[in-house]
C-alpha cells in the first residue's frame, strides 16, 4: 500500500520538476546552493515521517547543547520542571534582591504591578509589548525611582505621551526605550520633551525606527542583561 | 341680493371642496397601504409615564441614570427619563470644565469620592462598554496636582495631607528645597509647604466621559428629552411630629416638560425627581416649592446653589515648564496646567467675593487675566513673564454659597426630590461616586458604599457646615 502511494508522490512532483521545488521553497528567487539544499530538506521533511523525526531529534540535541552553554554568571537558570513547579533549592535565594525583570509580552495590568513595586533594588525593567500597560500603569512606577536605571516600553499599544510625563520621578534612569509606541501622537516632539525631562538618561526612541520595521527577533538585546552603572 | 347670493354660494362651494378633500385624505389614511396620520406626531415629546425623571443631562445627571440602571435588581425594572434643556451643552458646566481630578480635599468623603472616580475612569471601558462603539480614550494625564501653601496655610495643609493619606490617597508633602529640586522652574518665594499627588490625579477630557456615559445610558434603555421643566404638580399631606407640630409633606406627581420654541408641554407622571440641574438647580428647587415659607423654618430654607462664572485662559509660552508639569495651584488661588505637547498652558483663578463677575452670560473678561491672574503666574513661574493668550472661555460653577460642598440625597419635606448638585467646581471629578450614592439611596434606602450623610439637605436648616477648605 505504501509503495504505490510513495511512487505516486515521487512521480507527480518530479513531473513539476524545478518549478515545484522553487515554489515549495517559498523564496521569490532561489539563489545559491544553500537555498536549494534547504528547500530540498524541507520538501523531504514534509513528505517522509522518518526525515521529520530525525530532524526533530537533531534539533532537540542542539537545544540541550545551547542550554548547557546558557548560564548566567556561571550558574544554571532556574526553570520550572515539566509540572510547572520550581525546585525547592529556589528557596535558598529568598534574600537575594531582584535586579532585573523581563516582563515582555506579559499580560501584566495595573493591579499586577503591585508585585513589581515591592522590589526595592530593581535596576532593569522591560515591559515591551505588554498589551495592558497604559498611562495609569506608568504613573505607578515612581516607588522604583531610587534603583531603576533601565526601562523599556517599546511596542506597548496603550502608552501615550501623557503616561511618559510621569516618568520624570525616575531620576536614576540611564536608559529609556520608547520606540514603536503607536498611541504617541508626535513621536519626534515627544522624544525631545522626554529628553529635556530626564537630562541624565539616554532616550532610545524614534530617530532610526521611522520607516524601518524591525522584527521582534532582530531587536537589540538591550534587556537581556542589566546595565550596571 | 343676487350678487350676495352668488358670492355666498361660491364661497360655500370652495369650502365644501376643501372639506371633501380632507375627508378623502382621512379615509385614505385609515385604509391599509398608507401611513396612518390620524394621530399627531409626538416623537419629540417625552413619554407620559416614567419612574424617575432626572432634571439635567450633564455628567451628574447621566451618572445617576447610569447607576440607577446598573444597580436595578431587575432588567428594565426602572424607567428613567433624562430632561436636558440644551442638547448642544453650550452652557453646561461639564463641557466647559478644565477636567481635573484630585484627591487633595480636607473632607474624607470628598477624598473617597475622588478615589472611586479615579478607579472608575481607569476602568472606564469595563463600565461603559457598548458593543457597537469603539473603546473610549479619555486622554488622561496622570501628572498630578501640586498645591502650594503659604506660612499661614501650612498647618492646615499638613493635617489635610494626613487625612488624605489615611483615606488611601497617594499624596506627599514637599519643602521649598525639594520643590526647587524637582521643578526648577518654580519660584518658591512665599511658599512654606507643598502637597503633591503622585497617583490617581491629573486631568482628562470631560466631553469623552459625557459622550461615553450618554451612549452607554442610551443603550441601557434610558429615555432622553430636550426640554425645560416648567412646573411640578404635587400633592401634600399634613402630618404631626412626635412633638405635635404640624408638618406638610409634599410628593411630586407630575413634571411638566416644555418644548423649545413652542408652548407645547408634556406632563410626565413620575415617582421620583432628581435635581441635577447644576447652575440652574435653585430654579428647579423653587418650582417644587422648596424655600417658600417664613425664613428660619425648614419650609423657608432655600437651596443655596447659585451659578458663578469662572474664566479659563489658554496661552502659549515657548520656554515654559516641561512635560512633567502637574496642575499647579498657587497660594494666591491662581492655577495652571499644560495643554498638549506644544508649550500651551491653560489656567485661571477664582475671583474673590468682591470681584465676582455677573453670571448672566458667559462673556470672557480679558482684563481679569491681565490684572488678576498674570501677575500671580509670573511671580510663581518666571518663565510666564512672556506669554501670549491664545483663547479663553467661561463656564459656570454650581456654587454652594453655604459651604462649597455638594448637596446629595432627598429633601426632608418634598419627599421624592433627590439632589445631586452644588459641587462648586468639583462635580465632574466626583460624578461617578455621587451617581452611585444617589442610586443606592433610591434603590436601597440608604448610602451603601460611601456615606454621604454630611451632604444631606438638612444641614442648611440646622446650620451645620460641612466646610471644604481646598477649593480652586
Amino acid at each position: 500500500m505504501a509503495a504505490p502511494w510513495l511512487s505516486l508522490r515521487l512521480v507527480a512532483p518530479m513531473w513539476n520538476g524545478t518549478r515545484g521545488i522553487h515554489r515549495l521553497g517559498g523564496a521569490v528567487v532561489p539563489e545559491g546552493n544553500q537555498k536549494k539544499e534547504r528547500t530540498i530538506l524541507q520538501f523531504l521533511t514534509n513528505h517522509f515521517y522518518d526525515v521529520e523525526a530525525l530532524r526533530g531529534y537533531l534539533l532537540q540535541r542542539e537545544m540541550s547543547k545551547v542550554h548547557m552553554k546558557n548560564r548566567f554568571r556561571d550558574k544554571e537558570w532556574i526553570r520550572p520542571d515539566k509540572y510547572g513547579h520550581f525546585s525547592p533549592e529556589f528557596w535558598n535565594f529568598r534574600e537575594v534582591p531582584i535586579e532585573a525583570v523581563d516582563a515582555s509580552d506579559c499580560e501584566i495590568n495595573y493591579e499586577g504591578l503591585d508585585n513589581l513595586l515591592l522590589l526595592k533594588e530593581l535596576q532593569s525593567l522591560s515591559l515591551q509589548r505588554c498589551p495592558h500597560v497604559d498611562d495609569w500603569c506608568l504613573s505607578r512606577l515612581y516607588p522604583l525611582a531610587d534603583s531603576l536605571q533601565e526601562l523599556s516600553l517599546a511596542g506597548c499599544p496603550h502608552v501615550s505621551e501623557r503616561g511618559l510625563a510621569c516618568l520624570h520621578h525616575l531620576q536614576n534612569l540611564r536608559r529609556l526605550d520608547i520606540s514603536d509606541l503607536p498611541a504617541v501622537s508626535n513621536p519626534g516632539l515627544t522624544q525631545i520633551l522626554v529628553e529635556e525631562m530626564l537630562p541624565n538618561c539616554k532616550v532610545v526612541g524614534v530617530d532610526w525606527a521611522e520607516g524601518l520595521k524591525l522584527g521582534p527577533e532582530e531587536q537589540p538585546q538591550d534587556t537581556a542583561s542589566p546595565v550596571l552603572a | 341680493v343676487a350678487h350676495a347670493g352668488r358670492t355666498v354660494g361660491r364661497l360655500g362651494e370652495g369650502d365644501w371642496d376643501g372639506k371633501v378633500s380632507e375627508i378623502k385624505k382621512k379615509i385614505k389614511s385609515i385604509l391599509p397601504g398608507t401611513s396612518c396620520d390620524l394621530l399627531p406626531d409626538t416623537s419629540h415629546l417625552p413619554p407620559e409615564h416614567s419612574d424617575v425623571v432626572i432634571v439635567g443631562g450633564g455628567v451628574l445627571g447621566l451618572s445617576v441614570a447610569y447607576w440607577l440602571k446598573k444597580l436595578e435588581s431587575r432588567r428594565g425594572g426602572i424607567r428613567v427619563l433624562v430632561v436636558e434643556q440644551d442638547y448642544t451643552y453650550s452652557q453646561a458646566s461639564t463641557g466647559l470644565s478644565v477636567g481635573g481630578i484630585c484627591q487633595q480635599f480636607s473632607l474624607p468623603e470628598n477624598i473617597q469620592l475622588s478615589l472611586f472616580s479615579a478607579s472608575f475612569l481607569r476602568n472606564i471601558n469595563e463600565y461603559l462598554a457598548v458593543t457597537s462603539a469603539p473603546p473610549l480614550d479619555l486622554r488622561f494625564n496622570p501628572s498630578g496636582y501640586l498645591l502650594l501653601a503659604s506660612e499661614k496655610d501650612a498647618a492646615a495643609m499638613e493635617s489635610n495631607v494626613k487625612v488624605q493619606k489615611q483615606e488611601g490617597a497617594k499624596v506627599c508633602l514637599m519643602s521649598p528645597d525639594q520643590l526647587r529640586n524637582k521643578f526648577p522652574w518654580i519660584n518658591t518665594e512665599g511658599v512654606a509647604l507643598a502637597s503633591y499627588g503622585m497617583e490617581n490625579e491629573g486631568w482628562f477630557d470631560p466631553w469623552c466621559l459625557l459622550q461615553g456615559l450618554r451612549q452607554k445610558v442610551e443603550s441601557m434603555g434610558v429615555f432622553f428629552c430636550q426640554g425645560e421643566v416648567t412646573r411640578f404638580v404635587s400633592s401634600s399631606q399634613r402630618m404631626l411630629t412626635t412633638d405635635d407640630e404640624m408638618v406638610i409633606l409634599k410628593r411630586i406627581h407630575e413634571v411638566h416638560v416644555k418644548m423649545d420654541h413652542s408652548l407645547e408641554y408634556q406632563p410626565v407622571e413620575c415617582a421620583i425627581v432628581i435635581n441635577a440641574a447644576g447652575a440652574w438647580s435653585a430654579q428647579i428647587a423653587a418650582l417644587a416649592g422648596i424655600g417658600k415659607g417664613p425664613p428660619g423654618t425648614l419650609q423657608g430654607t432655600k437651596l443655596p446653589v447659585e451659578p458663578r462664572k469662572r474664566y479659563v485662559y489658554v496661552w502659549h509660552c515657548p520656554q515654559g515648564p516641561g512635560l512633567e508639569t502637574p496642575l499647579v495651584a498657587d497660594t494666591s488661588g491662581a492655577y495652571f496646567r499644560r495643554e498638549g505637547l506644544g508649550s500651551n498652558y491653560l489656567g485661571g483663578r477664582s475671583p474673590t467675593e468682591e470681584e465676582e463677575p455677573d453670571p448672566a452670560n458667559l462673556e470672557v473678561d480679558h482684563d481679569f487675566f491681565q490684572e488678576k491672574v498674570w501677575p500671580h503666574l509670573a511671580l510663581r513661574v518666571p518663565a510666564f513673564e512672556t506669554l501670549k493668550v491664545q483663547t479663553a472661555w467661561a463656564g459656570y460653577y454650581d456654587y454652594n454659597t453655604f459651604d462649597q460642598n455638594g448637596v446629595v440625597g432627598p429633601h426632608p419635606l418634598v419627599v421624592n426630590m433627590y439632589f445631586a448638585t452644588g459641587f462648586s467646581g468639583h462635580g465632574l471629578q466626583q460624578a461617578p461616586g455621587v451617581g452611585r450614592a444617589v442610586a443606592e439611596m433610591i434603590l436601597e434606602g440608604s448610602f451603601q458604599t460611601i456615606d454621604l450623610s454630611p451632604f444631606l439637605f438638612n444641614r442648611f436648616y440646622l446650620g451645620e457646615k460641612t466646610q471644604e477648605n481646598n477649593i480652586m
